[in-house]
């Protein structure tokens, strides 16, 4: 099997699932006990935290582990938002997000806040500017993500920071699921509040996760119980889960991107040699491990499933959307029709996969479209 | 640029005689232990050491380093082979990252090991030098007082460059004289004891007097904590932690208020003394510093030292309490130290204690009481914790 649907998920890395099942019979017992087991389960979980913070540059006290992307980015938007709601009622984020940040966001506008959606410019890339000009004196929270999961497009996080930075009030979050541990961010510089991160695009585990929240920044938490993790996310600390991630991230840190941003240049001057492709990820910033293409006239699910007959396993769209059957609500925002839209599909890789798979990505390519081209005329 | 070995000069170590391989031995294995990389090869020759990086980051390799003792200093180096203009190459990228963008002075210092290498020592001071003065502003010549020198050495295999020297943590190699028992409080003093010892080369079994339920488990990690800190410096420790309630309240019954804190000093020495036996240590080393407390006047002491004939090693005898804490925030044990959990010595204080007891007293007030059976009790009920142990577990599974 040929593995190009890392975007979605990644498969979890020998040395972190062995992290994870001898931390969690090593140190099972509850981090908030008083007693040995109890004190050496909390110890070993203040360890991970303080990996993942360096591994940020912040200070452990600003990690709160979580299950995950989807929470830490509903904890950033909602907690804050819930928290500041005096200071403001407005939002601003893309159109670009995940759902998990975009639905979150559609939830606070149900709740009497006002949330601007900028729109990318064609290439999937916001525009500081605009950004800027959403910028009103109700404004409390800017959110953005790092790396967009289905084109791959880097986002100016830093620049946007900066902008937003000269307002004092208002909060800075990212999400930086897609782009953690492949692009360096400087969160200082970028002038960061709250990033959320998720363990299972790491090569590390799902349920796993963290948000990085400034020291100062108060968040009302989503969860009420036992009051761990400082008060912001109750629920007895997943120690197993917090180390897995904590190692997951420090080896995506180790890795070399360098083969992967090799194999995709690669694959992206094959593809842009075939007429009947269109790449929608922009050719300078963006991952070096994502592709977005499009083969016009053919639905992006029929080719999924024509290339999995191949042993090769790409998506259409983002996982999290791909079931709705509706074209991608992202390639829309950048100008693409729906047709097309409806016709693209993700190729995501990893730092395990390899030159040669490429080439028979191409291989299986070129064998497969013109059979299916024959075959819808034949229906047409 | 990367660099790919370093070189470790030993302190007084290469002035030992025939011991000194046992000591270079200790210094390799204490040092492979601390780095816990195995892509590291170490290297003990007579009179240096080498580390081959092998692709680790020697700023890594570096932050460990600086806590050895038995180093007396240590340079990163760059191999070249031996064509010229790689060796220039890479003297111009060490020199650069050596001023990290400051003016500095500095002059090169080649040796010329391998005798067919066309250019003379001269010649390649010259050629170097030149090449990186041309390329480097604010960089002028000194050859008396430089402010770093660039070493060139050429050997048949290839050429060593380095410009920086990083100054160890002097000493001899942790557990190269022996063995010791550290009593270890939770204070600022005895950790700072401890490692002033490991700096000399001796391995250390501490003691820790714990009294449940008056101090917490809180207190005991503060306590192994300690002693983590000090397996930093090269060695492992041994943790004894010694149940010490019963004692403390038979000595509270047992003994007029103001000489308690005497006596229990005095129980505490000759348990401290067991273990000693038990251990194979020679000595016993306390934090004591001289007038500091009631315990640590000269009358004090001679009363405590009343119960043994081992040597006990005070290292701080003669310093202040400012010069102390010092120390503890350069070798990261102060702010564990300074944690407010309540431990044994101060839930027991007397009031007033004696500041100047006499030995004659102290013997009579306890002769009315066995305290051996006591003391066998405790030693029996002794657990010993064997530092760095799940710390380094945890460090492993990240």
């Amino acid at each position: 099997m040929i593995y190009f649907d890392n975007s979605a998920t990644t498969m979890p890395d020998e040395s972190v699932l062995e992290t994870f099942i001898k931390a969690s019979t090593r140190f099972f017992a509850n981090p908030s006990s008083l007693h040995h087991a109890g004190m050496e389960a909390e110890r070993f979980l203040q360890k991970a935290r303080s990996q993942v913070a360096s591994l940020c540059g912040v200070s452990a006290s600003e990690i709160i582990f979580t299950s995950g992307g989807t929470e830490s980015n509903n904890l950033a938007i909602k907690g804050t938002a819930q928290f500041y709601r005096n200071r403001g009622r407005h939002i601003i984020t893309t159109q670009i997000e995940h759902p998990s940040v975009f639905e979150a966001c559609r939830d606070l506008e149900r709740e009497g806040f006002q949330v601007t959606y900028v729109k990318p410019s064609e290439n999937g890339i916001i525009n500081p500017e605009d950004v800027e000009q959403a910028i009103t004196n109700e404004t409390i929270l800017v959110s953005v993500m790092h790396v967009n999961n289905e084109t791959g497009a880097i986002q100016p996080v830093e620049k946007i920071g900066q902008i937003v930075k000269k307002q004092p009030q208002i909060l800075f979050h990212v999400d930086a699921v897609q782009g953690f541990g492949k692009i360096p961010l400087n969160l200082v510089r970028s002038g960061i509040d709250l990033m959320s991160v998720s363990g299972h695009k790491l090569n590390g585990l799902k349920g796993t996760g963290f948000l990085f929240k400034k020291q100062g920044i108060h968040l009302l938490p989503l969860l009420s119980g036992g009051g761990q993790e400082n008060g912001l996310r109750s629920g007895t600390e997943h120690t197993a889960g917090a180390a897995s991630l904590a190692k997951a991230a420090r080896l995506s840190f180790e890795a070399d991107m360098e083969p992967v941003w090799h194999i995709i240049k690669w694959m992206r001057r094959q593809l842009e040699d075939r007429p009947w492709v269109n790449i929608h990820t922009p050719a300078s910033k963006a991952a070096p491990h994502i592709l977005n293409i499009s083969l016009p006239g053919l639905k992006g699910e029929v080719l999924v499933h024509a290339l999995e007959q191949e042993g090769i396993i790409v998506s259409t769209t983002s996982a999290c959307s791909s079931k709705l059957a509706k074209p991608s609500r992202i390639l829309q925002a950048m100008n693409i029709s729906s047709e097309l839209a409806s016709s693209a599909v993700r190729l995501s890789l990893s730092t395990r996969n390899t030159m040669q798979e490429a080439e028979q990505f191409i291989d299986a390519l070129d064998r497969v479209v013109p059979v299916l081209a024959k075959k819808r005329n034949e229906r047409t | 640029m990367n660099y790919d070995r370093v070189l470790i000069r030993y302190g007084e170590m290469s002035t030992k005689g025939r011991n000194r391989s046992k000591f270079t031995n200790k210094m390799k294995t204490n040092i492979k232990r601390l780095l816990k990389d195995d892509r590291i090869g170490v290297e003990a020759q007579r009179d240096r050491m080498f580390l081959y990086l092998n692709g680790a980051s020697f700023d890594d390799v570096r932050e460990k380093l600086v806590h050895v003792s038995g180093i007396q200093s240590f340079s990163p180096v760059m191999k070249t082979t031996q064509n010229i203009d790689e060796i220039k190459e890479a003297a111009l990228a060490l020199v650069q990252r050596t001023m990290n963008g400051n003016p500095a002075s500095f002059k090169v210092n080649t040796r010329r090991a391998d005798k067919q290498f066309p250019l003379d020592t001269h010649e390649l001071n010259h050629e170097i030098g030149g090449h990186v003065l041309r390329e480097t502003k604010e960089l002028k010549v000194d050859v008396r007082n430089p402010d770093f020198i660039l070493t060139v050495e050429v050997r048949a295999e290839g050429v060593y460059l380095s410009s920086q020297t990083i100054p160890g943590a002097g000493g001899m190699p942790a557990g190269a004289a022996g063995k010791a028992v550290l009593l270890l409080s939770g204070g600022l003093d005895s950790p700072v004891a401890g490692y002033m010892m490991m700096k000399r080369g001796v391995e250390i079994e501490a003691v820790h007097f714990f009294s449940p339920p008056y101090t917490s488990d809180r207190a005991k990690q503060k306590v192994i904590d300690l002693a983590n800190v000090l397996t930093t410096y090269g060695g492992n420790v041994r943790l004894h932690i010694v149940p010490f309630t019963k004692i403390q309240e038979t000595i509270h019954k047992q003994v007029p208020e103001n000489y308690t804190m005497t006596s229990t000093r005095r129980i505490m020495m000759r348990i401290a003394d067991r273990i000693r036996e038990q251990t194979g240590a020679l000595a016993i080393v306390t934090g004591e510093s001289l007038g500091q407390v009631a315990s640590q006047t000269m009358e004090s002491m001679a009363a405590i030292n009343d119960v043994t004939n081992t040597p006990v090693l005070r290292p701080l005898i003669a310093a202040d309490k400012l010069e102390i804490m010092d120390i503890a925030r350069k070798i990261g044990t102060h702010d564990i130290s300074i944690l407010p959990f309540e431990d044994c010595c101060t839930i027991f204080t007397p009031a007033a204690p004696k500041t100047k007891p006499k030995t004659e007293k102290v013997q009579f007030f306890e002769s009315f009481l066995d305290f051996d059976p006591l003391i066998e009790e405790a030693i029996g009920s002794t657990e010993t914790i064997v530092l760095p142990n799940i710390e380094s577990e945890m460090d492993e599974l990240l």
